[in-house]
């Protein structure tokens, strides 16, 4: 009897330090899935000059890999900003990733310049530019704004998400900070977070 | 020069040599000449065999495509090219490839909605029907990860939309695609990764798999058309008097049908490789390009089912779950049919009106998953997904009223 015990605990205590030891074995190769050093370092902070975009005008930029759009938006984009009678998700940006200065209406440092990362929060698509006010394909309550053409999501030209569509969220702003006057830094963000 | 009794002798030696050391003639003899099947297999019985067939060509192609692909993102994209252009005869084995990835959904569909309808996945046969169906996540994955290698604007994009399926998961999400990925965004990082899954990984899996299928198949014998056990009935010899031997009987019929696929598939290698676009779309024939979602992005039209249901529902979390759950309900298969009768010969009209209704949301679903999500395509998505859940969920009750005929003792020929 002592004998089939001492094997049970044996049997037991050999596959608990065997399975103890797959798991440390395992974080290695886990591990290496991540994002490399190389890939971390690549990931810095991309310069850009605004000095030439207008008013209504839309640039695109790569950081980290991924589009950021900086607009310049009109006095007649903020006004409609302003106007938009569709229902919003999360229209103060609580539930949405922006740094603290941005969780505004306008979810900008300044409100006519309006950074932020071309992705769809619902599926990661980009989101394609609709400006034109009530055009045919988004109704006659479009004020303006971004669409999705993978899933139908739509934003507005703050890029906060409408309801009734998939997209969680609204469009995520990366950090950024100005430079000087016609210069932002995005992927760098100041200490001070003043609204 | 040896006569025959000479040869035969000579054979006989090396056979009994190798069968001291290895068990050749028990398992030819197991899974091959003494493996009795149903003598009534009709048409719906070949697409097992010919996936067999598809997985063969894909594994041959694809050895020699990696002779000549790059997985980086500064090469793939040219080296598909390449391999179109330059390397001899190197057009038509990339094209059996991509043609074959098309092929191997075709008859692997068939192979399992040949199940459905004869209840190939109840009892005894379970595990079976799981196994495969492992077999058919894995092809999913395979498919998925193969996407992405040409590094067109499509494949780009089509990775960016599944990985980022994953950041729907609560808490870990954001954190999870990271790791997917290696990187912040689709990568030269993400294909070197993608490519080792597609040539190394996912493949021994999936061989694995097919094994372990034939292994539990073989164990509990092959159903037929008529839902019953041959194995209640024997001759003297303990062989099931309604089958006969898969080899030569089943190999000899394989081999026409195997024929008549062969011609099928070659006319579409040669004369349709791109299919107008199902087999190979269009945006896939530019680079791949971080700032320009194409118009309508698609996955290929094998997982446009399951598409069309993630767009059909309004809700990032939500639409991941009901897409994953549309995939896994089918392993749950064997338990959710309450109905005793396998073949759909002999059951009620529950079932065959549910079967039909079921292949034609399946259908339905994979049209709208190539159309734009608006207007009426959402509403058809959501009609043709409720339908779709209503059969695995409503099965366990519609299957147990189920008013069936008889079943026959041994198997039914038609006169």
């Amino acid at each position: 009897m002592t004998n089939l015990n001492r094997r049970r605990f044996l049997s037991i205590a050999t596959t608990l330090t065997g399975g103890i030891g797959i798991l440390f074995a395992s974080i290695p190769f886990i591990s290496s899935f991540q994002p490399s050093k190389k890939a971390k370092a690549l990931a810095t902070a991309v310069k850009v000059n605004l000095s030439k975009l207008e008013p209504g005008s839309i640039i695109k930029v790569i950081w980290r890999g991924q589009p950021v759009w900086i607009l310049h938006r009109s006095q007649e984009m903020i006004q409609n900003l302003k106007e938009s009678s569709l229902d919003l998700r999360d229209p103060e940006s609580e539930l949405s990733i922006q740094p603290l200065f941005a969780k505004n209406a306008y979810r900008s440092l300044k409100p006519n310049y309006f950074i932020v990362e071309g992705i769809c929060t619902h599926l990661g698509c980009a989101p394609i530019e609709k400006f034109a006010i009530a055009p045919a394909d988004m109704g006659p309550d479009w004020k303006g704004g971004f669409y999705c053409p993978c899933h139908g999501s739509k934003f507005d030209l703050s890029g906060r998400v409408y309801t009734g569509v998939p997209a969680p969220s609204n469009l995520r702003v990366p950090p950024h900070r100005y430079e000087n006057e016609n210069t932002v830094i995005i992927g760098e963000t100041e200490d001070t977070e003043n609204a | 020069m040896p006569n025959n009794e000479d040869q035969s002798m000579f054979s006989n030696t090396i056979l009994r040599w190798i069968d001291d050391r290895f068990p050749l003639s028990s398992l030819i003899r197991e899974h091959a000449t003494d493996y009795y099947a149903s003598k009534n297999f009709n048409i719906w019985y070949i697409f097992g065999v010919l996936s067999l067939v598809v997985l063969v060509i894909q594994l041959l192609t694809g050895i020699f495509l990696t002779m000549s692909y790059k997985p980086s993102a500064k090469d793939a994209f040219d080296s598909v090219e390449y391999i179109m252009r330059s390397v001899e005869w190197g057009w038509l084995i990339r094209y059996m490839h991509s043609t074959g990835s098309s092929f191997f959904f075709i008859v692997v569909y068939l192979h399992m909605f040949r199940a459905m309808l004869y209840g190939s996945y109840k009892k005894p046969r379970e595990l079976v029907w799981i196994v495969g169906m492992l077999i058919y996540f894995c092809l999913m994955a395979e498919a998925f990860f193969g996407y992405l290698l040409p590094w067109g604007n499509m494949s780009y994009w089509a990775a960016q939309v599944i990985v980022n399926l994953f950041g729907a998961i609560p808490y870990v999400g954001e954190t999870l695609t990271e790791w997917i990925r290696g990187d912040y965004y689709i990568s030269d990082i993400t294909l070197n990764r993608f490519f080792a899954f597609h040539v190394i990984a996912i493949p021994l899996g999936i061989i694995a798999l097919v094994f372990a299928h034939i292994l539990a198949l073989h164990h509990v014998g092959s159903n037929n058309p008529d839902g019953i056990e041959i194995k209640n009935y024997k001759n003297e010899q303990g062989n099931p008097i309604d089958g006969v031997a898969f080899h030569p009987y089943h190999t000899s019929k394989d081999l026409v049908w195997i024929t008549v696929f062969l011609i099928l598939f070659f006319a579409a290698v040669f004369f349709a490789p791109e299919m107008g676009g199902y087999f190979l779309e269009v945006d896939n024939f530019e680079p791949a390009n971080a700032l320009q979602t194409p118009e309508h992005i698609v996955p290929a039209w094998y997982l446009t089912p399951y598409y069309a249901i993630l767009r059909a529902i309004p809700n990032k979390l939500m639409g991941v779950i009901v897409l994953a759950s549309s995939v896994l309900f089918f392993l749950f298969l064997p338990w959710l049919d309450k109905c005793k009768v396998k073949s759909i010969r002999y059951r009620g009209w529950q079932y065959k009106l549910a079967l039909s209704c079921f292949a034609i949301s399946f259908l339905a679903l994979g049209y709208l998953g190539m159309q734009p999500a608006s207007g009426i395509y959402v509403v058809l998505a959501r009609f043709f997904t409720v339908v779709y859940f209503i059969f695995f969920i409503m099965m366990p009750f519609y299957t147990r009223f189920e008013k069936t005929k008889a079943v026959p003792e041994r198997v039914v020929y038609k006169k």
